[in-house]
Parts: structure tokens; C-alpha cells; sequence
């Protein structure tokens, strides 16, 4: 438990660095979770580590009383039970919808197939994208390299998230269409919030002002 | 059964599978005898109070349902008769009872008191182990107006929580009026009409970036805009509502009334939700959940339902709560352990 008795759900990955600079911020010691790569849990400070997407999992259930994650996955995983209480503001990359560079391949998909195809590890945040500016799609669900999906002909384009376009630009892609901008958000248990109202608000507070 | 000694277990006949439908299972005798203590416990402490038990079939009319606006809990389960009519599995025990009493008791002494041990069907969301067949129990209070019924619903069920034998439970107390008050005050009819449902969608996502983001759009001035965001936010005991003042302090008049009659032993029992909104679609004013730190989803709920009654013909004020027994059973289980 965190001085405060919260159970906190940390991501690994891009966004694990900036959270615990946070949590230093505001007086939790993240000195043994930075020196164990292994290790998951801290219980002494009320840390669990864990994959970004698995965070919403953790927090809904009530075995993590608050936790932080990006946007993208909290928009993917909608109908979580879970609070969004705040928007930290670091983490910040943009949801792309690319393909290969020069003539649009998905123009041609398009106009000629009345359908495009589209790897990505967001499929509802795509088929949303796609649904919501009248267009066909077909999703294509890839686990990672997205980049690779369209250089091999699989599909025609792919939705994924950037920070920089380096990776896609290394790989001869071109962003077409920016979806939306996502950002790292704190988000709560729907039972914690009521019955740890107390240490959640001073912790908002805090986190606030750092 | 584990084997201390770490060897392996003599091998098992293989089992001949035969599936059931998915969202349902099987209950073993241990399983059952607790199960049974729960709900017969509930079903005492209903009876105590005065009220009766009844039972519905637990197939209706689709056009019952759809009467009752069942929005929150959408049925799993619809079939046909051999007439063509529509059935669905009920997918709670308030429209039902609603129903009941408007066919069956034109006459009766108000209020009516209802309970029930029943089972209900539900459409669940995909890939999260949810039940599509729930045992719930529950009161229906017919009749019997704010603040003085919902203050009688839920002194009935902290009896019936402590009665159970939870210690740790907390029941939060919201009323769905309260940001539509607020929003009455401060959405004119200059926003665009699809303002306050983009406010609102915000609420019931809990997102609250979201809600800032959308009471942000509608222009409002420094004062309006803080209290759009900031009152869902607050929940907490009686202190939440003495810092209401202004439109915010008359539109939780509601919740005052009701705390104010209630025993101590249930008001300190009570947290104060001002962002708690509308979870089905029939209800109207106070709405409540039953929390336990055990569990990370709430164990119950219930609220104010004084239209549903007038939608099959009869028009009552009224007020339930339903228990889920199996989210009961684990939190209690937890609780001990």
C-alpha cells in the first residue's frame, strides 16, 4: 500500500518512465520499482506493474484501486467500468491512419474494391474511425509491427498510434488521416472511488499541483 | 481435491462434457447450502418488515419490457411462442412487479409490500465472465412517496445486510434529478440541442476529462462551469451537501430529506454520490448502490421508480432494491476469510 492505502496500477512500456517521475512528484518511492525489471509487485508502496492494456483489466476488477494508462487503450476497452479522473498530459502520440507512401493505396482499394483493409492492434478504435466517416473497412487484428502489414500486401493501410513518425517513416509509410491525440489518464475502481473518496481526492490534489 | 503429499492425483474418469449456454452454470451442493442461507436470511428479514413474497413467471411479454423501458438491463433471452408472440426472459423483478400490481391489486391498502427471490436474465458485455442469469433478492415498496419510502427501502436493507452478516458495506446514495437540475439552470436554449446529452454521456461514462472537456464547449462563465464539473465529483457524508449552496443546495433538497430521516445506524452507513446517475431507465429520483470493500463492482442496487407504475395504468410512487446473491456470497465469503 501506498502511504495512503491505495493499490496502484502502473504501465510498463512508454509510459512507464514519466509515471513513476509522477509518483516520485508526489511522495510515493518508486526507488525499488525502478531497480526490479523483473518484479511486478510492490507491496510496500502499493505498486503493480503491468502492460498498458492490462490496466483497465486490473483497475475495473478492484485489484488495483486506481491506475494509469494511455487514452488509446481506454478507448479501445469503452465499456470498462472504470472512472477517467484525470488527463496527466505526458505520453502524448497521435492515432494515424497511414500507408505506403506515393499514390494512396487505399484510394485505389477504395474506388475499385469498395473496401479497404486495415491491420492495426486498435480494431474498434478503427472500425469506429472508418464508421463514422462512411467508409468500408476490414480490420485486421496484428499483435505488433504493424508497419509490416501493408509492405506485404495484407492490407492496404494500418491504424496505429505515433509519437514522432519515425517508425513509419523509416518503413516508407505516410500518416493520411490524424484519428485523435491521445495522452496518459488516470483512472479509478468505481467502488474505490466511493469507499477511498478521501485518499483518491488528496491524491488528485497532489498530482495536480505537481 | 489436493493432495498434500504433492504426488499425483490417481487418474480421474474422463468426465462426459456436456456444455450449457454460455453466461450460466451449475451450482454444487456447498455452493447452495450458503447460497440458500443468504437468501433465505434476505427472505426473513423482508418478512419481518411486512413485506410479502411473490412470484412472476419468468417469461414475459416483449412489450412488457419495452413498456417499462428496461434500457440499463437490455434481456438476453428472446423466444417464441407457438402463437408468434414474443417472449423474453425478465431481465429484473421490478417490472414485472410492476405490472403484477397494476393487474392484480386495483384495491389495495397502500403502501404494498413486495419481495422476491427470483432469478433474472440479462445481456451481458463480451469477454468478462459476466452472468447472463442472476438470483436476485429484492423489495419493491409500492406506493409509498420521498423521502419517508426511500428512507424505509433502505433501512430494510442494511437490516438485510447486517442480517447476512457484512460488516464493511457502504451504500451509496445519488439522486438522478440532481445534474439535470443543474443542467436546467445552466443549458439555454441558445447551446446546441445536443449539448446536454453530450454532457450527460460524459457522466454516465464516468469519464470526467470527458465532462470537463464538454461543460468546457458549452462557453458558460467561470461559476457555472465549476459546478457542472466539480458537484459529480463530490461524494462523502452529510458534509457533501451543506457545501451545496445556491441552485446546486436546492437540488439536492431531495437527498437532505431523506438523510434527515433516516436512523443513525443507516445514515453512517450512507455515502453521498452527487455524480451517481441513472443506471436504468426507469429510474426518477434517489438511486443506491451497495458497495463492500471486498469486491470491486457494487453487490446491489436499487432507487425511485414513481413513473413506471403510471406506464402500465396505475400511478404510484414507489422504491427497490435488488441483491445479487452470488456477488453477495463472494463479498461475504472475502469479508470472513
Amino acid at each position: 500500500m501506498s502511504g495512503d492505502g491505495l493499490t496502484i496500477a502502473v504501465p510498463r512500456g512508454a509510459l512507464f518512465k514519466e509515471t513513476l517521475d509522477l509518483l516520485d512528484q508526489i511522495g510515493i518511492d518508486t526507488t525499488e520499482v525502478r531497480a526490479n525489471d523483473r518484479k511486478l509487485l510492490f507491496g510496500d508502496v502499493g505498486i503493480v506493474t503491468m502492460r498498458p492494456s492490462d490496466v483497465p483489466t486490473y483497475v475495473e476488477a478492484g485489484a488495483a484501486d486506481i491506475g494509469i494508462t494511455g487514452k488509446d487503450v481506454l478507448m479501445e476497452q469503452s465499456e470498462r467500468e472504470v472512472y477517467e479522473l484525470l488527463d496527466l498530459g505526458y505520453g502524448g502520440c497521435t492515432m494515424v491512419l497511414a500507408s505506403v507512401a506515393g499514390a494512396d493505396p487505399m484510394e485505389e482499394a477504395r474506388r475499385r474494391l469498395g473496401i479497404v483493409r486495415i491491420a492495426t492492434k486498435y480494431p474498434r478504435i478503427a472500425a469506429r474511425h472508418f464508421a463514422a466517416t462512411g467508409r468500408q473497412a476490414e480490420m485486421v487484428e496484428v499483435k505488433g509491427s504493424v508497419e509490416l502489414a501493408p509492405l506485404t500486401g495484407l492490407v492496404d493501410g494500418i491504424v496505429d498510434l505515433t509519437a514522432t513518425g519515425t517508425t513509419l517513416r523509416e518503413n516508407g509509410l505516410v500518416v493520411r488521416e490524424e484519428i485523435v491525440g491521445v495522452t496518459a489518464r488516470l483512472i479509478a475502481n468505481p467502488v474505490a472511488h466511493k469507499l477511498k473518496a478521501a485518499a483518491i481526492d488528496e491524491l488528485l490534489e497532489r498530482v495536480r499541483a505537481a | 481435491m489436493s493432495d498434500p503429499t504433492g504426488t499425483a492425483p490417481a487418474a480421474a474418469p474422463t468426465p462426459t462434457i456436456h456444455p450449457i449456454p454460455s453466461g450460466t452454470r451449475d451450482v454444487l451442493p456447498d455452493e447452495m447450502h450458503e447460497l440458500r442461507a443468504i437468501t433465505a436470511t434476505a427472505l426473513r428479514v423482508f418478512a419481518e418488515r411486512g413485506f410479502g413474497e411473490v412470484s412472476t413467471p419468468a417469461l414475459e411479454y416483449e412489450e412488457t419490457l419495452a413498456r417499462g423501458d428496461v434500457g440499463g438491463a437490455p434481456p438476453a433471452y428472446r423466444l417464441f411462442d407457438e402463437h408468434g408472440n414474443v417472449l423474453v426472459l425478465r431481465s429484473d423483478m421490478t417490472v414485472p412487479i410492476a405490472r403484477l400490481v397494476a393487474t392484480r391489486f386495483t384495491d389495495a391498502e397502500l403502501p404494498l409490500r413486495l419481495c422476491y427471490a427470483a432469478h433474472a436474465y440479462r445481456a451481458v458485455r463480451a469477454k468478462r465472465g459476466l452472468p447472463r442469469e442472476l438470483l436476485q433478492v429484492g423489495i419493491e415498496l409500492i406506493g409509498a412517496p420521498a423521502p419517508a419510502g426511500t428512507a424505509e427501502a433502505l433501512t430494510v436493507l442494511c437490516d438485510v445486510l447486517d442480517a447476512i452478516g457484512f460488516h464493511d458495506y457502504r451504500i451509496g446514495l445519488g439522486d438522478v434529478g440532481l445534474y439535470q437540475t443543474l443542467l436546467d439552470a445552466c443549458v439555454t436554449p441558445s447551446h446546441p440541442p445536443t449539448a446536454r446529452e453530450r454532457v450527460l454521456h460524459e457522466l454516465v461514462t464516468r469519464d470526467f476529462v470527458g465532462l470537463e472537456r464538454e461543460v468546457g464547449a458549452l462557453g458558460l462563465g467561470r461559476e457555472q462551469t465549476e459546478l457542472l464539473v466539480r458537484v459529480p465529483q463530490l461524494r462523502g457524508g452529510p458534509e457533501v451537501l451543506s457545501a451545496l449552496d445556491g441552485p446546486a443546495g436546492e437540488a439536492a433538497d431531495g437527498l437532505r430529506g431523506v438523510y434527515e430521516l433516516l436512523e443513525a445506524r443507516v445514515a453512517e452507513r450512507l455515502i453521498l454520490d452527487l455524480g451517481l446517475v441513472r443506471e436504468l431507465g426507469y429510474y426518477t429520483g434517489a438511486v443506491f448502490q451497495v458497495y463492500d470493500p471486498a469486491l470491486g463492482t457494487p453487490i446491489g442496487r436499487g432507487g425511485r421508480y414513481d413513473e413506471l407504475l403510471g406506464r402500465f395504468g396505475r400511478a404510484l410512487p414507489a422504491v427497490g432494491f435488488a441483491l445479487n446473491a452470488q456477488p453477495l456470497h463472494e463479498a461475504l465469503m472475502r469479508e470472513r476469510a
